[in-house]
């Protein structure tokens, strides 16, 4: 299947998939954003922002577009004892990867930018640049604080990396591909002891090392000790301010937004509505049903974003050589476990 | 084939467009902000304290061993990819393939209980 933003002109189809994916990722972390705002001050029984707004509409839709209007205006200050270039260069290797991964994620029936060959494979080395970004930055802020945050970072890679490659592979091996667009149509028809179910059923264990892995990943809590900010003040960002801090800032919530499409790309059925079908989008044209996948796709993301702020509002903070030890000792064995039972399965089934 | 190369040329272009997105937000940011800067708002954060010593002061990095353990389990988990791919289509050799890589997984599981019993799976 080609992508709905294909065109005679090979110029103009990549000048409009180029726009798309830079609007939705600069456009979807302020609807997480929003959700997290309103959902963090439900659960800390007090309104959130409720005076900004976009026009008429009120109830602080409009609170992160200020805050963004408001980085935008700063001054850009680098420490006098920074290493200048680095430290300058940093927020944006953090953020790039994060747009690069938007790249291969299929968010409806013919709703992606490129389907490549090894989608999964480089979605996962592009998520895992990130964390050069916030080590350049801990490094170059010649600050002991920031040093530790981007210490505990690399740490917490270690620790993360490889639960989230092996539930990879594990899906890998059931859909036979490492496109993404061919794994949420395998779901399509993927079915477990007569059953019609999606990834997520057989591979339990998997999506949910995949999901821990990715709040890691993200430095979300309970898995933000490199930016705890009673130990360590905000570790590799106590230096940055204005745009600079806010590219950081996009990066984590963009992450959100990404993570969370991989995990329902991966494990959850992706644009499918319910499992063991394909209805409705064979009823439907080409336009239709890519809008109605995208919808789907983003209802999931919404769902799964919602889960890590529920984890935010309710979890503790662990300690970094706790996550070590409990992803040494609980999720790699764990995902070469969930790999073992997904073999035999493919090949007694 | 082609569709190989402008498929890989979109990823490309995308790389520098977030690149210009980045220089972009940096520009307008020039042109708008304020700049004063004097020596307390240059100097290293601490807390409002004075900074005690050198930013890049000595760490002991206590999860090296880790560190040592994550390539190499990197490197094992890149093996399985090609396997996971192929296995669906594999046929008869199916089986055979499948015990392979269990033989294969099991001596990977294997250093887990030995690295566990060394004590090297915790740093404090």
């Amino acid at each position: 299947m080609e992508s709905i933003l294909t065109f005679d002109s090979l110029g103009f189809t990549l000048a409009v998939k180029l726009v798309a994916v830079v609007a939705f990722f600069l456009l979807a972390p302020l609807v997480v954003g929003y959700m997290e705002h309103k959902v963090l001050g439900d659960m800390q029984s007090r309104v959130g922002p409720y005076e900004a707004g976009i026009g008429p509409v009120k109830f602080g839709v409009g609170q992160l577009v200020a805050d963004g209007a408001k980085f935008i205006q700063k001054e850009d200050i680098i420490p006098r004892a920074a290493d200048k270039w680095v430290f300058a260069a940093a927020p944006a290797v953090a953020l790039v990867p994060t747009l690069l991964i938007l790249v291969v994620v299929p968010f409806g029936p013919g709703a992606w930018a490129e389907n490549l060959d090894v989608g999964l494979f480089f979605a996962l080395a592009a998520s895992g640049v990130t964390v050069i970004g916030i080590l350049m930055a801990g490094w170059a802020s010649a600050n002991k604080y920031s040093l530790m945050g981007g210490l505990r970072d690399a740490a917490q890679l270690i620790a993360y990396e490889l639960p989230l490659v092996l539930a990879g592979a594990a899906v890998a091996l059931q859909a036979g591909s490492l496109s993404l667009v061919d794994i949420v149509q395998a779901q399509g028809s993927a079915s477990l002891l007569g059953l019609p179910v999606w990834f997520g059923i057989p591979q339990i264990a998997g999506l949910a090392l995949f999901f821990v892995a990715a709040m890691a990943e993200l430095n979300r809590p309970p898995f933000d000790m490199p930016i705890a900010d009673s130990e360590i003040i905000f570790g590799h960002m106590t230096e940055y301010t204005g745009i600079r801090y806010a590219m950081f800032m996009l990066s984590e919530y963009a992450g959100m937004v990404v993570l969370s499409a991989l995990a329902v790309v991966l494990f959850l059925g992706g644009w499918y509505i319910v499992p063991g079908t394909t209805w409705p989008y064979e009823q439907l044209g080409p336009a239709a049903s890519a809008l109605l996948g995208f919808g789907v796709t983003m209802g999931k993301i919404i769902i799964l974003a919602f889960l890590m702020v529920w984890a935010r509002a309710t979890l503790p903070r662990l300690r970094e050589d706790q996550l070590q030890t409990m992803a040494w000792m609980v999720l790699i064995p764990l995902a070469l476990a969930q790999i073992v039972v997904v073999g035999v399965l493919e090949v007694v089934a | 084939m082609t569709g190989y190369y402008s498929a890989y040329t979109t990823v490309f272009a995308l790389a520098v467009a977030g690149v210009l997105v980045v220089a972009g937000a940096l520009t307008v940011n020039r042109l708008v902000r304020p700049d004063r800067k004097y020596g307390g708002k240059l100097s290293t954060y601490e807390c409002g304290i004075d900074p005690v010593g050198e930013g890049w002061s000595q760490t002991h990095i206590r999860y090296y061993l880790f560190a040592f353990l994550f390539v190499i389990f990197d490197v094992e988990t890149l093996f399985i990819f090609p396997w996971a791919v192929v296995l669906g289509e594999a046929g008869q050799a199916q089986a055979f393939m499948l015990g392979v890589m269990l033989v294969f997984l099991f001596f990977v599981t294997l250093t887990l209980p030995y690295e566990y019993k060394k004590g090297v799976l915790r740093w404090v």
